[in-house]
């Protein structure tokens, strides 16, 4: 599934840069900025933030994940196939009778069954998580930048990447200032000549 | 601790805070992370090589189990099971309250939950890791323990999914694995936080291994946050299912004391009364020794005592209804199972069991107690005793007068007994010295959400409430600001 790969589109050949950076004093000034970045037609942006801002996906317009639906799939899979092991073992694999009972006796199969279910869904839930996010992504434009180590304390950041069609250098810039950004930069996309440096301590 | 602002009292408007001492994003990051960077304190060390010294009484107990045999221990033939069982209960029951924390406080929206849950998740992963040594060395002839899985071997034999016993194997192994995954997605952004304030190299790498490169990004917190909240939604039957199974090892065979219905919900109420206890002795040592007094405040102590209150109850009430349904039940071997459980030779077991479950937690009736840091250690303490008795009252009294007098014998424990039970608190507390050490002791990102700055329409909801008459609730932030003219 491209694990490790690159959260950059193909496109990004022949940008000089990943896009424009803007840091945010608060969590309210970022969720107006959101709002305003989103009806503004952007579509190639994302947030980036210490936690989860509540309800910040409303305000960037995102769909609700679709993970639930694979959990739901794994978590079956997971299900049936322990009920399958438990029938099988006691049909066919080591047929035997034990206190006179049949051998197909479901309700005995019925905690194992729900375990593996549990297990199937929680494989799920993270493998999952990681994929849709491209986890582990070690290396990225971003860490390049020295105020985004603040993503992680107190740094509230909306970017935009330079692919994004309506993505101008110089207008997108002053756009995030207007909404009230602290601190504007541009983030050099990566040199691939040089080794990448997890958490962009320069 | 003296300084610190009471927040057990709720204000008459508004909310009392959940974490007290004025901490913005950065401070917060800052006192959670301080302790991870900064040079080992001696109070650590304190707890660190007392607990390494037993974990090392454990190897050595093990490792004489295995050489000798079972013989070490002082089982003898009615009594079968003896402390391997009743500390495997125990452990397991431990870390019910890390799940409950971490998943049903979780779903019922408790925040006051984010100081502690991480702490928490990490004990219950920890008791499970005791827990599943037991079933382990138990079984007499180790080298064969893998037959308890369902391997493809060349004698084309299998489990019998039938037995309790195998549910159990299931059971424990999921729950841990499902536990882990669940404090390690938890811990993914604070690794990052910690990668990114790393000063030397080898930080930077080893904790920017396990952080995956988390950025913080919205479009990922998006599937993160469901994938928590699902998490959470497994975690919470299975965690109610594990302490069934557990009990179903006792309640499916026809032992007196143990061939009872009331044992599942029974097992559990024990279970998360008994991991509460075991929370708040580790809260109450890890706030003073990391200075966390303004995180884990007093309101989540007092929140901690009142689940004991609830859950103490509820060992009481099942232990009241055990005796009566064993009256009520007119079978004579019932209603001697019983009446030998509380004056029989075991009846010192018995009466310490209910003095620590039932009686101790009543205090806790009072604000004052449920206030009062001296008795909340002491009583968490007592709790751990009483609930580790009443799995040896369960296994050992129903066991040692079965149905054949002729057969009827004392299971008194041997050095190598109480040598497995002290090293399982040795791999306890090393494993919880080790996180406390190199990990982030409290869910940083989680309880930057509970800050009221956190809170992206933070003061509108004043404005919200002058027009009361208004039929529709507007959304506050439903004008776009439409700055776009690009």
């Amino acid at each position: 599934m491209g694990l490790m790969t690159l959260d950059v589109p193909e496109a990004s050949a022949g940008y000089s840069h990943y896009g424009v950076l803007a840091r945010f004093e608060t969590a309210k000034a970022l969720y107006r900025a959101c709002e305003a970045v989103r009806d503004a037609g952007y579509s190639k942006w994302d947030a980036l933030t210490p936690f989860p801002v509540h309800g910040l996906e409303k305000a960037m317009g995102l769909k609700p994940s679709k993970l639930p639906f694979l959990v739901l799939a794994t978590g079956l899979s997971g299900a049936g196939l322990g009920f399958a092991l438990q029938s099988w073992v006691h049909i066919l694999g080591y047929p035997l009778i034990i206190s006179g009972k049949p051998l197909f006796t479901w309700p005995a199969f019925v905690p194992v069954t729900f375990e593996l279910g549990v297990l199937g869904a929680a494989l799920g839930a993270v493998l999952g998580m990681f994929a849709f996010n491209k986890l582990p992504t070690y290396h990225h434009p971003l860490f390049r930048s020295k105020s985004f180590a603040r993503v992680t304390d107190d740094g509230l950041f909306i970017a935009i990447e330079a692919w994004d069609p309506k993505y101008d250098d110089r207008e997108t810039a002053e756009f995030l200032s207007g909404l009230g950004a602290v601190e504007v930069e541009h983030v050099p996309i990566d040199d691939p000549a040089e080794d990448g440096e997890p958490g962009g301590a320069g | 601790m003296a300084q610190s602002q009471d927040n057990t009292q709720e204000p008459v408007a508004g909310r009392a805070p959940l974490i007290v001492g004025g901490y913005d994003f950065r401070s917060l990051t800052e006192a959670v992370a301080v302790p991870v960077e900064r040079k080992t304190p001696i109070g650590w060390w304190f707890f660190f090589l007392p607990s390494l010294a037993m974990l090392g009484l454990f190897g050595v107990s093990i490792g004489w189990l295995f050489w000798e045999g079972t013989g070490i221990w002082g089982l003898n033939n009615p009594v079968n099971w003896g402390f391997a069982i009743v500390n495997f209960v125990f452990w397991v029951g431990i870390g019910h309250a890390g799940t409950l924390i971490s998943a049903i406080l979780f779903l019922f929206r408790q925040k006051w939950r984010t100081s502690i849950n991480r702490a928490a998740e990490a004990m219950t992963i920890f008791a499970v890791m005791c827990a599943l040594v037991f079933p382990g060395i138990h079984v007499g002839r180790v080298w064969v323990a893998y037959w308890m899985f369902p391997l493809p071997n060349q004698m084309d034999m299998w489990p019998n999914f039938r037995s309790p016993l195998i549910w159990d194997v299931f059971a424990v192994s999921i729950y841990g694995t499902v536990s882990l995954m669940f404090w390690y997605v938890g811990l993914i952004p604070d690794l990052a936080t910690i990668r990114d304030r790393a000063k030397t190299r080898i930080r930077q790498i080893v904790y920017g291994i396990f952080a995956l490169g988390w950025r913080g990004s919205h479009r990922n917190w998006l599937h993160y946050e469901r994938a928590y909240l699902m998490l959470a939604g497994l975690a919470t039957p299975l965690v109610l299912s594990v302490h069934s199974v557990v009990s179903m090892d006792f309640a499916t065979a026809q032992l007196p004391g143990w061939h009872t219905t009331i044992f599942p919900p029974y097992f559990v109420a024990g279970a998360i009364f008994s991991g509460f206890a075991m929370v708040m002795t580790l809260m109450l040592i890890c706030r003073v020794l990391f200075k966390m007094e303004d995180i884990i405040t007093m309101r989540h102590l007092e929140n901690m005592a009142k689940i004991m209150l609830l859950t103490g109850c509820m060992v009481g009430y099942a232990y009241g209804i055990e005796m009566f349904i064993a009256w009520y039940s007119g079978n004579p071997y019932e209603q001697f199972a019983f009446a030998n459980r509380a004056l029989g030779p075991y009846a010192w077991a018995y009466w310490i069991m209910v003095s620590c479950n039932v009686l101790t937690p009543q205090l806790f009736w009072f604000k004052k107690m449920r206030n009062h840091i001296g008795w909340l250690f002491i009583s968490s303490i007592l709790i751990n005793i009483g609930m580790w008795f009443e799995r040896f009252v369960i296994v050992t009294s129903s066991l040692h007068r079965d149905f054949l007098p002729a057969n009827w014998d004392y299971y008194q424990a041997t050095f190598w007994d109480f040598a497995s039970l002290i090293g399982s608190f040795g791999l306890f507390f090393t494993m919880f010295c080790l996180f406390a050490r190199f990990l982030p002791l409290v869910a940083t990102a989680e309880v930057k959400t509970v800050l009221p700055e956190a809170d992206p329409h933070q003061g509108e909801e004043l404005v919200r409430v002058v027009p009361a008459g208004s039929a529709a609730e507007p959304t506050p932030q439903a004008a776009p600001a439409g700055g776009g003219g690009a």
